[in-house]
């Protein structure tokens, strides 16, 4: 019987690991694989691990710096008198620890084996593929826990701490014959096996990669096939894809387009194919179908997670227990994916374990700098305490949350009058007023008439909700302390704390109502509407409203955007483009006609239904509503009439515009808030934009001029768009990646180069480089030809200037920053000497003059 | 540094969005029409009145470049010719600021053709075996090529754009390799001599052929396209093997094809700065020794 068995020796792990050791407490360190920390282990040969954020101190008994991925792990092997031949061993003196770790010790289940405790039973929901749901309902039992491993192997511990990270275990078959030995879900080494009929399942990239490996050379003489279950392949690179089809075509392996597996059996296996079963020779079946995130597992443990959100962690204390008690959760699993948060965590962790709940975290000193400036004199402690509760959204947080809210958020202090934010500005941040009170201008032609928000309330909520400029000027009405909740920390919330998701939609849909019409309208007004608003999340390309249909409620778009269209001569004929914060469907309401057109979501985005009726009875009270509703009506209609005028006359233009703005949508323009559009007919391809960008940013260009679609001459270049709710930013470890004060998405010197917001963003605009050295300047250049000459140097020339200032920089994530704080804006704009780029938000672009007008 | 320009730009208040905001209103107009032809507008007027001065002016004893209005021809033709010059470094320098290399091309274009006015007029008509009319002369050239890269300009882009089918450089090079790599083991079954064709089509490096061909597009030694007449000629031992074979070289020659015409696209877009910038720094050159002699010998 350990004190704790540890699972998962990742940095977290080997933290907690070393630091019981050295502490004496009897102990285990699990792992699945023959080596520490798998995921570290797996990166690239050479590749440089970043220690972020650097003002956090490090606690920990394992040492951690920026470096290279061998030297870490050979420190990390000496300190756990770690033996590993893959590993260059690491010379020099370090302080070891005598750590007790089992490798190919990889973990199937953890119960415990005291007395079942009253009343905690821990419910597991698990959706099915059609929607339905099951409720699995398990009893926890007291400690200590018995840890059965696969290899059947059973181990006793008090406490455990459980430190697997994200990654989760692959994927396993379900068809009969899984379990059959010559079925693997790995490929070291394509090289060791020949003469053999091999069939590849899935493919992603692991999958091609490996498949392409085990064809790749004639003299093996193995049979190669590749299953895929449709005829796309949506998850792999495209210059994997491209290869495969090469090496199918070349006849040096076979795809098999909608086939999956039946059944296998030694030497043969079953597919179902759209023709029917096939039964095909097969000595080897390599399964690669991704992996599955490990919540199932720990949720079989007896941990609950906060919410069904895919996102979710799971509930911890203070001292990172869970629900079960003496399951401990640290590391990436519990939210933290940052190096140096894991091994504070492993340390604390045991700490708290050993008894000392008076430790105070690591993060202590940049928390208190939080505080620093403010007017009262509080602890950290009531602080923390003081916007917990005063803030209503916060009053459901533990004080472990707290301060994990307050590293992604800030507190300010605003005189009365001072301005918090202005109209316009771009901002996708959440306020809290934790005291004071603020006035929101709602009438731009008039600063003097204002709205006035409490203490406790929120605001900002707008920007975070739908990723769009802020829509009104706020002031501090009084001195005023709010707390100013980053977008990452404010999703956070909301999936942590259910109440907190509900309050923020609840004022949200009252304050987009009572700004849809400007001013003039009170809570009171919109109270009935309010509470029979509903909230529907909508798929891209659905229809929200059909043409011809007789239903009357209204809508507010509350993300995303939409597109209207009707059909005119038999075709739908795009009309308009309407971002959120628009309404629409007011016209079937107050006339009580039918759709006159169909209105369907341009991207994933959600609206506010409301009641038809509801409408109209406000309508009714309020005359002055009622009559700027109309003259918007009037607009739009105008509008569609002089589409529909031209479809008669120029039938072509009107296809024209049509095709081309959905062209536009399709590539993705309907979630930007700012992109480049090249006009082919203007551009010379002298390629001056991408050399401007290069040289307006450290010499390397985030923008491909020729790579893109192209749509009647219209071409969008691979450059960031800057969406509304940006893809990248959903998996950023250090959050480096932020909305600057000119709307640009950019990412900061804190990046760690991880490839994930690469991976995530859907236009391949974000590219992993080096910061090459400055090059000879123009003049040099120019008179004596020293250097590369304007524009992004060639690799050649910056590996070679690189390796003359001594090492190569760290790959970092670069993108497309808009030129933010470059006078002059945009310098692929600027330098273009034709006329041919421009960047243009959707809003403004996608309208029948812009799209239809010539240019010569 | 870039932090504290930002900082600049938060603190710059209310219209810094509007700035922003006008920009992301815009559309696309091309170098000639930028600002409703600003330039354009402009040019005319310079050559308007430099012609009023030159027919009213009493200029005595005859019009020419030494008189007082013939200097001030002068100045402003030197002045327009350095400025004109520039344009190569404006390019090249991408400094902050609201400049925008459109509105430098769009004066270049224009002010560029004014300059046949102002420079005509400044020689008053007499043309002799000189360094003055080497100037002029070479000016004229300057400005000969700089039409037909405005009509390039004006008329290219269209056909390069098309001819690209959304593919990049680099994508066109990669869809030929993948043709060769099929071609050469679709090859393999095939006699010596028919081998040998194939072979001398993979051999030959698809940039190959001279300045004349990348121009005019022809390119008479092809040898893909001889290994197509020749299979047609030779009777084959595997006719099955062969098609296959003459299918993918018909696809290699229409890859090549496409490759051939986004070289030659570019080449027409480029050939003529090849005279142009050459000429504008002979022309800076006798202009500078025009000048010299000019107050040399006063």
């Amino acid at each position: 019987m350990y004190k704790v068995a540890i699972i998962g020796s990742g940095p977290a792990g080997i933290s907690a690991a070393a630091h019981a050791a050295a502490l004496g407490m009897s102990h285990v360190l699990l792992e699945k694989t023959d080596h520490l920390s798998d995921t570290i282990f797996k990166y690239q040969k050479g590749k440089h691990v970043m220690a972020t954020p650097a003002n956090l101190v490090l606690r920990s008994d394992i040492a951690f710096e920026a470096g290279k991925r061998e030297t870490i792990l050979g420190i990390w092997n000496r300190q756990l008198r770690v033996e590993n031949p893959l590993v260059p061993r690491h010379e020099g003196p370090v302080s070891d620890f005598p750590v007790n770790v089992k490798f190919h010790a990889e973990v199937k289940a953890i119960r415990g084996t005291g007395d079942p405790i009253p009343g905690s039973v821990q419910q597991i929901v698990t959706r099915a593929r059609d929607g339905s749901r099951s409720v699995k309902e398990i009893q926890r039992h007291a400690p200590p826990y018995a840890i059965e491993l696969t290899n059947g192997e059973v181990v006793m511990a008090e406490n455990v701490i459980l430190a697997i990270g994200t990654q989760g275990n692959p994927n396993r078959l379900r068809c009969p014959g899984a379990d059959l030995p010559h079925v693997q879900y790995q490929l070291d080494d394509p090289t060791e096996y020949v003469d053999e009929h091999i069939i590849v399942i899935g493919t992603g990239d692991a999958g091609i990669e490996n498949a392409r490996g085990l064809a790749e050379d004639p003299a093996q003489r193995n049979t190669v096939s590749i299953l895929n279950r449709g005829t796309e392949f949506p998850t792999a690179k495209d210059a994997n894809v491209k290869a495969l089809l090469a090496d199918h075509e070349a006849g040096k392996l076979t795809i098999r387009f909608e086939s999956e597996t039946k059944a296998i059996e030694p030497g043969w296996i079953t597919l179902a194919t759209r023709d029917g079963e096939v039964r095909i020779r097969c000595d080897r079946v390599i399964a690669r179908i991704g992996s599955a995130p490990p919540r199932a597992f720990v949720e079989e443990c007896g941990i609950e997670f906060t919410s069904e959100d895919r996102g979710a962690f799971p509930k911890l204390s203070p001292v990172f227990e869970s629900t079960a008690p003496g399951i401990f959760v640290i590391g990436a699993l519990a939210g933290y994916p940052l190096i140096k948060h894991c091994m504070n965590q492993g340390y604390d962790v045991i700490e708290f374990i050993n008894g000392n709940t008076a430790l105070k975290p690591a993060d202590e000193p940049i928390i208190a700098a939080k505080f620093a400036g403010l007017p009262g004199k509080r602890s950290t402690e009531e602080w923390l305490e003081f916007l917990r509760a005063n803030v209503s959204i916060l009053n459901g947080m533990n004080p472990l949350q707290m301060r994990e809210f307050m590293l992604d958020s800030e507190v300010r202090f605003f005189r009365a009058g001072e301005v918090i934010f202005e109209r316009n500005a771009p901002g996708s941040s959440l306020f809290g007023i934790a005291s004071g009170s603020v006035a929101v201008e709602v009438n731009p032609a008039d600063p003097s008439i204002t709205v006035p928000i409490g203490t406790g309330s929120i605001f900002g909520e707008v920007g975070l909700i739908s990723g769009r400029r802020r829509g009104a000027t706020i002031r501090a009405a009084e001195d005023t302390i709010v707390v100013e909740i980053s977008r990452l920390a404010a999703l956070k919330l909301q999936s942590q704390v259910p109440a907190a998701k509900k309050t923020i939609e609840q004022i949200s849909i009252e304050r987009q109502l009572l700004q849809m019409f400007g001013s003039g309208l009170t809570p009171e007004d919109v109270a009935p509407l309010v509470a029979a608003a509903r909230v529907e999340e909508k798929r891209a390309g659905e229809v929200v409203i059909a043409e011809g249909a007789e239903d009357k409620d209204v809508f507010i778009i509350r993300r995303g955007s939409m597109i209207v269209e009707k059909q005119i001569g038999g075709r739908p004929v795009f009309l308009s483009y309407l971002p959120a914060g628009s309404y629409f469907g007011e016209m079937a309401a107050i006339d009580g006609s039918a759709r006159t057109a169909t209105v369907k979501a341009a991207i994933k985005s959600e609206v506010i239904r409301l009641p038809g009726e509801g409408f109209l009875a406000l309508l009714d009270k309020r005359p002055a509503l009622r009559e700027r509703a109309l003259k918007d009506m009037a607009a739009r209609r105008a509008t569609n009439a002089f589409i529909e005028s031209r479809k008669d006359s120029f039938s072509s233009a009107v296809d024209l515009y049509s095709e081309t703005a959905q062209f536009l949508v399709d590539n993705g323009i309907g979630e930007a808030t700012d992109v480049l559009l090249i006009n082919e007919t203007l551009c010379i391809g002298c390629d001056n934009c991408e050399r401007a960008c290069a040289d307006s940013h450290d010499g390397l260009s985030r923008l491909d001029r020729e790579a893109g679609r192209t749509y009647a001459h219209l071409h969008v270049p691979t450059s960031c768009r800057h969406c509304e709710h940006p893809h990248c930013m959903a998996d950023c470890p250090p959050n480096a990646i932020k909305r600057g004060p000119d709307g640009e998405v950019f990412i900061d010197e804190t990046c760690i180069g991880c490839g994930n917001c690469q991976r995530n963003c859907p236009y391949g605009v974000i590219r992993m480089d080096a910061k090459p050295p400055k090059k000879p300047s123009l003049l040099q250049w120019m008179l004596f030809g020293k250097g590369p000459g304007p524009g992004e140097a060639p690799y050649a020339w910056r590996k070679k200037a690189a390796e003359k200032e001594g090492a190569q920089k760290a790959k970092q994530a670069i993108k497309c920053d808009m030129c933010s704080g470059i006078d002059g804006g945009p310098a692929c704009v600027r330098a273009c000497p034709t006329g041919a780029a421009i960047r243009v938000s959707p809003d403004k672009f996608l309208t029948f003059t812009k799209l239809t007008e010539d240019v010569e | 540094m870039a932090s504290a320009a930002k900082q600049r730009r938060a603190q710059a208040g209310p219209g810094r969005f509007s700035q922003d905001e006008r920009r992301r209103d815009s559309d696309h107009v091309s170098f000639l029409k930028h600002r409703r032809f600003r330039w354009l507008w402009i040019a005319l007027g310079l050559s308007a009145a430099a012609i009023i001065g030159y027919a009213l002016i009493d200029q005595e004893p005859r019009p020419n470049g030494g008189s007082w209005y013939g200097y001030t021809l002068g100045t402003i033709g030197l002045a327009l010719i350095v400025w004109l010059s520039l344009l190569g470094v404006r390019k090249r320098r991408i400094t902050p600021g609201a400049w925008s290399l459109k509105a430098w091309t769009s004066a270049h274009v224009y002010l560029g053709l004014a300059l046949i006015v102002i420079g005509t007029l400044h020689t008053g008509f007499q043309i002799g075996w000189n360094v003055h009319t080497l100037a002029y002369v070479l000016m004229l050239l300057v400005i000969a090529s700089g039409i037909y890269g405005v009509i390039a300009y004006a008329t290219l882009p269209p056909a390069l754009s098309a001819n690209r089918r959304e593919m990049t450089r680099a994508q066109m090079l990669e869809a030929l390799g993948a043709i060769d790599r099929q071609l050469e083991a679709a090859a393999q079954p095939l006699g010596r001599a028919e081998a040998d064709l194939v072979i001398a089509a993979l051999g030959q490096d698809p940039f190959a052929g001279g300045p004349l061909a990348r121009l005019t597009g022809r390119y008479p030694f092809c040898a893909t396209a001889r290994a197509l007449k020749g299979l047609d000629q030779v009777g084959s031992a595997d006719p099955g093997a062969a098609e296959r074979v003459r299918a993918l070289l018909e696809k290699r020659r229409e890859q090549l094809a496409q490759i051939r015409g986004a070289l030659r696209i570019r080449a027409l877009l480029e050939i003529w700065l090849f005279v142009h910038v050459p000429l504008t720094i002979a022309l800076l050159a006798a202009l500078t020794a025009h000048v010299i002699s000019v107050f040399y010998y006063w």
